[in-house]
């Protein structure tokens, strides 16, 4: 479903990922973990071109998207969710104007389809008395459900998250983990960066660790975690776990 | 006592009538009072006008400059953008008046005041792109990527998510831009429009009394620019209570 081809990306003088490989599969869950710094969110956010890579391809459904522009561009992100660690909710409208606006703007349905299928959304993450309230007026886990629930608005074909609960209070991020799992359950594509290795062992189809702009391990979660090869990856692990 | 009281009623009597007296020529006398009135009309209506003017052409700069940082392709525009700022900011708006009016308007019965209103709208442009540009950058960066990962394009995402919240920060500031031309705008007598400095200059030409006039209308300036900078402190406050919600 995504193939990255020789991936490589730079700020500058900082070469911040290096000729990366990967295949990501149709319903796979993958989980990438490592140290801050390491190249996580970038490579998440050349996926959906957020940020534009240096060079190599990537493709998606067996296109090439790296040089699309424009409308194109736009029409292939509206297939892929992306959940940030902040949220970023819109301030200046309520919890239902945030999740119709993009697919009234995008006219992909009318304002009456988009708030059916908001309110059902939101029925099923427990929400719906939120939604004529504004995002202050939520607290974090339940900003990070509605950040969903505005992804999954759009039907995408894959979700990507990029440490959805390092934000949140600890007692917070149980419902949105919860979510996440269902997410998984219903079979969704997902991509999600994150420190919650409990989630990666449990959820993960599998988990790649990231380390100075490379993946250098990758495995099913059960050989990750209980047998790691990489000594970088042992001395990771042995401090978060 | 006696002499403290002679001395009370022959000096400072004497003066407090004096200034009654050439308060009273300057001001009430003939209905002078009217002249100052109308010339604070003129003040802000120019103002007002040059607020707007300013607002529409420094909108149109700043997306120039947004756009062209963005795209190689329009950098020419980001640099007549810039050009078009540092002239108007290098020189004098004084001397931008006179441009204005004696080269532009070779005085072909253009009205004085129509001059006034460009001349100030596009000296306040200048002010009101900046105004803007910082505005939109005040927006968290995250909800332009927000709109942006959700397939909206960036012109979408600028009018449906950062403009609506970069009002709450331009709306005061331009505010406040408003209530500096009501003082920069002193200077339009210079092209004959009768604004209230220029009412106080006709009335001390009557009078032969500079002074009086001219505090008349610094008193004026005063109370309105108080009284507007309050106005706008309880607006500025109002709109950051709806941020909270
Ligand atoms: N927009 C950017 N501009 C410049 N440097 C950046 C930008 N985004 C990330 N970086 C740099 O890229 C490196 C990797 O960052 P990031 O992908 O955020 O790592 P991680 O998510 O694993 O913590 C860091 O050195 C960071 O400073
Ligand atoms: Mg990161």
């Amino acid at each position: 479903m995504i193939d990255v081809k020789k991936l490589n990306k730079s700020f500058g003088d900082n070469h911040v990922l290096k000729d990366i490989d990967e295949h990501i599969s149709r319903g796979e869950k993958v989980v990438i973990v490592g140290p801050s710094g390491s190249g996580k969110s970038t490579f998440l956010r050349c996926l959906n071109l957020m940020e534009i890579p240096s060079s190599g391809d990537i493709f998606f459904e067996d296109k090439n998207i790296t040089k699309t522009k424009g409308k194109q561009l736009n029409a292939m992100r509206q297939k892929m969710g992306m959940v940030f660690q902040h949220f970023n909710l819109f301030p200046h409208l309520t919890i239902l104007d945030n999740i119709t606006l993009a697919p009234i703007k995008l006219k992909l349905m009318s304002k009456k389809q988009a708030q059916e299928k908001a309110m059902q959304l939101l029925k099923r993450v427990g929400l719906v008395d939120k939604a004529k309230q504004y995002p202050n007026q939520l607290s974090g886990g339940q900003k990070q459900r509605i950040a969903i629930v505005r992804a999954l608005a759009m039907n995408p074909q894959v979700m990507l998250f990029d440490e959805p609960t390092s934000a949140l209070d600890p007692e917070m991020v149980g419902e949105v983990l919860d979510l996440m799992k269902q997410l998984a359950i219903d079979g969704m594509t997902m991509v999600v960066v994150t420190h919650e290795m409990g989630f990666a062992r449990e959820v993960g189809s599998r988990v790649l660790f990231m380390d100075e702009g490379r993946i250098v391990e990758q495995n099913t979660p059960k050989e990750f975690f209980d047998s790691p090869q990489n000594p970088r990856l042992k001395d990771f692990l042995s401090k978060v776990l | 006592m006696e002499q403290i009281l002679n001395w009370f009623n022959e000096k400072v009597l004497v003066w407090l009538e004096g200034i009654w007296n050439n308060f009273h020529r300057a001001f009430i006398e003939k209905g002078r009072y009217i002249a100052y009135i109308d010339g604070f009309k003129l003040t802000l209506f120019v103002s007002f006008f040059a607020v707007i003017l300013g607002v529409i052409i420094g909108l149109i700069v700043a997306v120039l400059k947004y756009t062209s940082a963005r795209n190689k392709r329009l950098k020419i525009f980001g640099m007549i953008s810039n050009l078009y700022i540092t002239i108007i900011r290098g020189t004098p708006v004084y001397v931008q008046l006179l441009i204005i009016y004696y080269v532009i308007f070779t005085s072909r019965g253009t009205s004085p005041l129509v001059v006034a209103i460009i001349c100030f709208g596009v000296n306040s442009s200048a002010y009101v792109a900046e105004i803007i540009r910082a505005g939109i950058e005040a927006v968290d960066k995250g909800q332009m990527e927000a709109g942006k990962s959700l397939g909206l394009s960036g012109i979408q995402s600028m009018t449906s998510i950062v403009l609506p919240q970069a009002i709450k920060n331009i709306l005061p500031a331009l505010g406040n831009e408003f209530i500096v031309l009501i003082k920069e705008t002193a200077i339009v007598g210079v092209i004959a429009v009768n604004d209230v400095t220029k009412a106080a200059q006709n009335v001390s030409g009557i009078t032969y009394d500079l002074l009086t006039p001219l505090i008349i209308t610094a008193v004026m300036y005063l109370v309105v620019v108080v009284l507007l900078t309050k106005l706008l402190g309880y607006f500025e406050r109002r709109l950051a209570q709806g941020d909270r919600r």
